[in-house]
């Protein structure tokens, strides 16, 4: 075995060997080439959906667009209450997620001891990250559109959709606290410091910019749900600003579809310029995200 | 003096025992290292001390500690105000990823001062008694991740002089410094010992023996044999402590 491996100068073992590697690299680069067009379809149709949509979108997207509230006729209509209410719906979710999402991650990490009751509700929290978001909806009406009575309103809106993105946030912020190193811990501990202190002025200051990250995606995700503010009854015709939490509202992915279940085409060209909207807000927050990881990187 | 009285200490880590029936009597204002093959319980030893332990799960005490006739495993006795009291500086130099200054501010922080002029002063001496400030006062603003690694564990020794310790405990501060490093924290350490009361562990026979006044050998989570330094090393009465200190096991 030895002498064989040493021994190339022998002319068939020398053969043998190229033969062998030659269908190795001829593998190789045949996946290769399969990964490739595995990559390239996946681009080709993010491609293929922006150049439609900005193609049909681009003439509607006006100041107008921005300045008009829905209307029968396409050429006074506008998205104006969608996107004031869809920015409205995050402002309040936002903080609501942030500090119950945050403060579960600060418990599950640091002070929960470890044992089958945090394993089962950690367990628990994975689950519903991946519950469909239609169940969300379901639970939103059951609970704050019916049970506290809050209607169908921005607030059970907003309250519903901060139950959605919840167990994303912990996720992520558990993940971002996981990734302190212990050592810094042991240092302010050792220094007289309280767990809280510790947490507060050790772990969160480098956790942050991780759980940021967390919550812009979560929120993301959120900006395009659909189906739980169906099912709590946002409405598809709104030509009003809500001026309060208890107002009535909707959001840019609803609009969006009520043009485009629209029989005419003018519709559908607004329904491009909302995406158009709707996929430059992502991108920015995107952005954002991608920034403060950067940030994060650099501070580890 | 004894400012540091270990009495009948057994450590268990789950049904593990790390530590049997340690008796130790520490004298105020000198070097005691504590050395011994890995797993030999020194570390756990060290972090007994400061209660650094209790961080671990399934983590039991038998026995005590008394610091300055306080017994630190009491009821009463609150980890905060012993922490304070008995510092740490551990093997990874580990300053905050913020600037010198607020390294330093930390502790004093936590423990509630707040005027900038105290704690100014308090980041000035503290880095002159670790032997740093020469190195940094310029930059006091700069990030302590730019230092080095000798230059850190200074600002981490300076760190925990700063809440105003009467005990440090060194836990093979050294061991990741390169030589030159190394000597400057040696000569340090000899330094603070005419305020201080320094426990070190240490896996360096040769820097036991350069720098404490004493010496326990342990073993197998027992007091094996505890003398001066000079004593231990060459006319050591067990024989298992002459053949470790000669390199004949570690």
């Amino acid at each position: 075995m030895q002498e064989q491996l040493f021994s190339p100068k022998d002319p068939q073992v020398l053969k043998a060997e190229k033969l062998q590697i030659a269908s190795r690299r001829k593998k190789d680069s045949s996946l290769k080439l399969l990964f490739i067009a595995a990559t390239s379809i996946g681009i080709l149709a993010l491609i293929l959906l922006l150049a439609t949509i900005l193609v049909d979108g681009l003439s509607s997207l006006t100041p107008d667009l921005f300045k008009n509230y829905p209307s029968r006729r396409a050429a006074s209509s506008g998205l104006k209450s969608a996107l004031v209410g869809t920015i409205y719906m995050v402002l309040i979710m936002v903080p609501i997620s942030f500090l119950i999402g945050v403060g579960a991650a600060i418990f599950m990490q640091e002070y929960a001891k470890k044992g089958w009751i945090t394993k089962i509700i950690q367990l628990n929290i994975s689950t519903l990250a991946g519950v469909p978001s239609i169940v969300y909806g379901i639970l939103g009406l059951t609970i704050f559109v019916r049970g506290l009575q809050l209607d169908r309103s921005l607030l059970s809106g907003a309250l519903t959709m901060s139950l959605l993105v919840l167990p994303v946030i912990i996720v992520s912020a558990q993940e971002a606290i996981k990734a302190v190193p212990n050592t810094r811990r042991d240092a302010s501990l050792a220094l007289g410091a309280t767990k809280w202190q510790t947490v507060q002025r050790a772990v969160l200051p480098s956790a942050l910019p991780g759980i940021l990250t967390g919550v812009i995606l979560a929120v993301s995700r959120a900006i395009g749900e659909t189906a739980p503010l169906v099912m709590i009854g946002a409405l598809t015709y709104v030509a009003f600003l809500p001026d309060n939490v208890l107002d009535q509202f909707t959001v840019m992915p609803i609009q969006i579809y009520n043009w485009i279940s629209k029989p005419q085409t003018e519709f559908h060209d607004l329904a491009a310029a909302g995406i158009i909207v709707l996929l430059v807000m992502l991108l920015v927050l995107n952005m954002i995200a991608v920034i403060l990881r950067n940030r994060f990187q650099k501070n580890l | 003096m004894n400012v540091i009285q270990i009495d009948k200490l057994s450590v268990y880590y789950g049904d593990q025992q790390a530590l049997n029936n340690i008796n130790l009597g520490i004298p105020e204002k000198s070097i005691t290292a504590l050395i011994g093959p890995s797993g030999c319980g020194k570390s756990t030893l060290l972090r007994s001390i400061n209660r650094m332990n209790d961080q671990v799960p399934l983590m039991k005490v038998k026995g005590d500690i008394v610091i300055s006739g306080v017994s630190i495993y009491g009821k009463e006795v609150r980890t905060e105000m012993l922490r304070k009291r008995v510092g740490m500086v551990f093997q990874l130099p580990n300053p905050f990823p913020s600037s010198i200054y607020d390294n330093i501010a930390y502790g004093p922080r936590l423990h509630g001062t707040r005027k900038k002029k105290e704690i100014d002063e308090i980041v000035e001496t503290s880095l002159r008694a670790a032997a740093v400030w020469d190195e940094v006062k310029d930059n006091l603003k700069q990030n302590s991740l730019s230092l080095s690694g000798g230059q850190q564990q200074r600002l981490c020794i300076a760190r925990a002089l700063a809440v105003n310790p009467d005990i440090l405990l060194m836990d093979e501060s050294t061991a990741a410094l390169d030589p030159l490093s190394t000597q400057k924290i040696e000569e340090l350490i000899k330094d603070l010992k005419k305020e201080y009361t320094i426990v070190m562990v240490t896996h360096n026979l040769a820097q036991a023996a350069r720098v404490s006044d004493q010496t326990t050998f342990l073993l197998d989570g027992e007091v094996i044999e505890f003398a001066p330094t000079v004593d231990l090393f060459s006319t050591p009465v067990d024989q298992r402590t002459g053949n470790y200190v000669m390199g004949r096991f570690g």
